[in-house]
């Protein structure tokens, strides 16, 4: 596929994290096309999540920097960036458990209407925000579930759920970590599908181990190793690269 | 279905509170009758304490922070009170520098100047506090409300360790409130005020945000949301409202104890909110009152009364997990 023009909306500048004497991410740079799906693959421990933290502020780099649609955001907080565009998921969904199936996806579409300083309507009555917080139920399957509370939810369905939200946000960034982690077959391809439909909309940072999601939907594919870049291309490239099929292919297929 | 449930419990839940406003409403008339209207300062002070508890219940229950200062803000409050009631009789100004501050006797000065005082003590704290967790957090704030104490026992003029005995009382739009009942009026309308304005909050987009922050800060801060401020501002209105209760108790009692600052009554707020249900607001006053009788009762049963109280409140917390007003309703803790 051929990669869409325009300025990147994301690049990662150096990038380097250290915990204690272990480099969990060491120099990266990558960058991300409007519309793009740009995955990240590579062995347990390569130092995915720690770079999807790095991007989303939750981790502060010992060097580098992020720039969100031009924009300098690195001494940014993950709210910050949120605020200016970024949405993620996490390895493991996270959600607000007690709260309700709605009120989840509820707590994030009310940010686009106004911020959280709103002390006298109740947030479940305003028309405006539940239209779209129904839409957003309806298409991620869940408008059943809509009133059970979130702890209720099977894993599946939590990481269906924690998807919605973010898209309920309307980033122009989506950092999705190992979305299919856990998910059976048939929600695996459910969830490929659905990323599927989205392409285009969204500026994606795919992290996978199923390779088969991986190579549907990627335009370009970035390996990580011991915290490194060591390669990035596109998909056909990647699959060709000797040193990838040796260092991670060929292991991820055993796996 | 769900929802009919939902429609129901929130129904018992209102009648039950409204029962109980009536009870609270009756009150007065009713103990005239009986001749125990000796009974109503401590009334008065349960409504106050009930205030304090509820406001705490905004950032213990529902923020999921457990403040170990509060009784720095219910003090504070009181003091001011105190000192503005003082100054007022000796007429003295409270303060001479930077700005006059003239002593009051108006209740509609003295009750908004607590809160503000408390609450601006509130702000400051919990600006530096919130930048902790956990036991972090609880440790910082008792060390605020040990550092509050000590200054303000530093102050001789306020009576040091004997407390501000007060010579006056509060007028209230001028004219001058006689009497037990109207006292019992005061506290009993600003608590129900409170506890609509909360509730409506805590179901309005701010409070979705500082509850949904509580169960999970990460996915808070990824959407985007400034958790640190959401939870200041809960911080500062909980510090005002319980500096609030703080004044009441001084006019009911005219007298400020420095108990009031101590870490003894910021646990007892704690023991409130916790055994009258966290995140309820109701149940915290329903604990306030609970607690404060017991402790008045078995107090004139013994005088080993704390280590009898020690063991009920312990069995109360395990055996109402949700709290005595979670039991009553039926609801689980709403998160
Ligand atoms: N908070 C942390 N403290 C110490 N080491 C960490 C921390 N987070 C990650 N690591 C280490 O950094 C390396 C990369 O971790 P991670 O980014 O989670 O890998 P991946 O997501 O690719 O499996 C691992 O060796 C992991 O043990
Ligand atoms: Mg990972």
């Amino acid at each position: 596929m051929l990669r869409t023009p325009g300025e990147p909306v994301l690049e990662a500048r150096g990038l380097t994290r250290r915990f204690g004497s272990l480099v969990a991410v060491s120099e990266v740079s990558l960058d991300l096309l409007p519309g793009e799906c740009h995955a990240v693959i590579g062995p347990n421990g390569a130092g995915k999540s720690t770079l999807i933290g790095l991007i989303a502020g939750e981790l502060v780099p010992d060097a580098g920097t992020v720039l969100l649609g031009g924009e300098d955001v690195g001494r940014l907080d993950p709210a910050a960036r949120a605020r200016r565009g970024l949405g993620r998921t996490f390895q493991i969904a996270e959600l607000c458990l007690e709260f309700s199936v709605r009120r989840n996806v509820l707590l994030a579409v009310q940010p686009r209407f106004a911020g959280p300083f709103h002390f006298l309507r109740r947030a479940e009555r305003l028309s405006q925000l539940a239209a779209h917080v129904d839409a957003a139920l309806v298409s991620a399957g869940l408008i059943d579930r809509a009133d059970l509370p979130a702890a209720t939810l099977s894993h599946g369905e939590r990481r269906q759920l924690e998807l919605a939200v973010v898209l309920a946000s309307r980033p122009r960034v989506l950092l999705l970590d190992e979305p299919a982690a856990g998910l059976g077959p048939s929600e695996t391809e459910a969830l490929a599908n659905r990323l599927a439909a989205l392409k285009g909309r969204f500026a994606m940072l795919l992290v996978e181990h199923d390779m088969d999601t991986v190579f549907r939907l990627a335009d370009r594919i970035t390996v990580l190793a011991e915290g490194r870049v060591i390669a990035s291309g596109l998909p056909e490239d990647i699959r060709a690269d000797r040193t990838v099929r040796e260092a991670y292919l060929g292991e991820m297929v055993d796996a | 279905m769900a929802e009919a449930q939902a429609t129901a419990r929130v129904g018992l839940d209102g009648v039950v509170a409204l029962c109980g406003l009536c009870l609270l409403a009756a009150a007065p008339p009713v103990l005239e009758h009986l001749q125990a209207d000796y009974l109503l300062p401590t009334l008065t002070r349960m409504l106050a304490y009930g205030l304090a508890a509820a406001a705490l219940d905004l950032v213990l229950g529902y923020g999921g922070l457990v403040s170990f200062g509060h009784g720095a803000f219910l003090g504070t409050g009181a003091y001011v009170a105190g000192a503005l009631l003082q100054h007022a009789s000796r007429g003295t100004p409270v303060l001479a520098w930077p700005i006059m501050v003239p002593g009051s006797t108006e209740a509609l000065v003295i009750l908004p100047a607590a809160a503000a005082v408390a609450g601006i003590l509130a702000f400051l704290i919990g600006a530096i506090s919130l930048r902790t967790r956990g036991v972090h957090f609880i440790m910082i704030t008792l060390a605020f409300a040990q550092l509050v104490y000590f200054l303000v026992l530093a102050v001789p003029e306020y009576g040091g360790t004997d407390g501000l005995m007060l010579s006056a009382r509060w007028r209230l739009a001028g004219l001058p409130v006689r009497g037990d009942a109207p006292r019992y009026w005061i506290a009993l309308v600003l608590l129900v005020l409170f506890l609509l304005a909360a509730r409506r909050a805590m179901e309005a987009r701010y409070g979705l945000a500082l509850r949904g922050a509580r169960q999970n800060e990460r996915r808070l801060l990824a959407l985007g949301y400034p958790v640190y401020a959401i939870r200041l501002l809960a911080f500062t209105a909980s510090g005002a409202c319980t500096g609030l209760a703080g004044a009441l108790l001084a006019d009911v009692a005219m007298f400020v104890s420095p108990d009031l600052l101590s870490w003894q009554r910021s646990g007892e707020l704690i023991i409130m909110v916790v055994l009258g249900g966290q995140g309820t607001l109701i149940g915290p006053v329903v604990g306030a009152f609970t607690l404060l009788a017991l402790e008045e009762e078995l107090s004139a049963l013994t005088e080993h009364w704390m280590l009898v109280l020690g063991p009920i409140l312990l069995l109360c917390v395990l055996l109402f997990r949700r709290g005595i007003w979670g039991q009553v309703i039926g609801a689980a803790y709403p998160g």
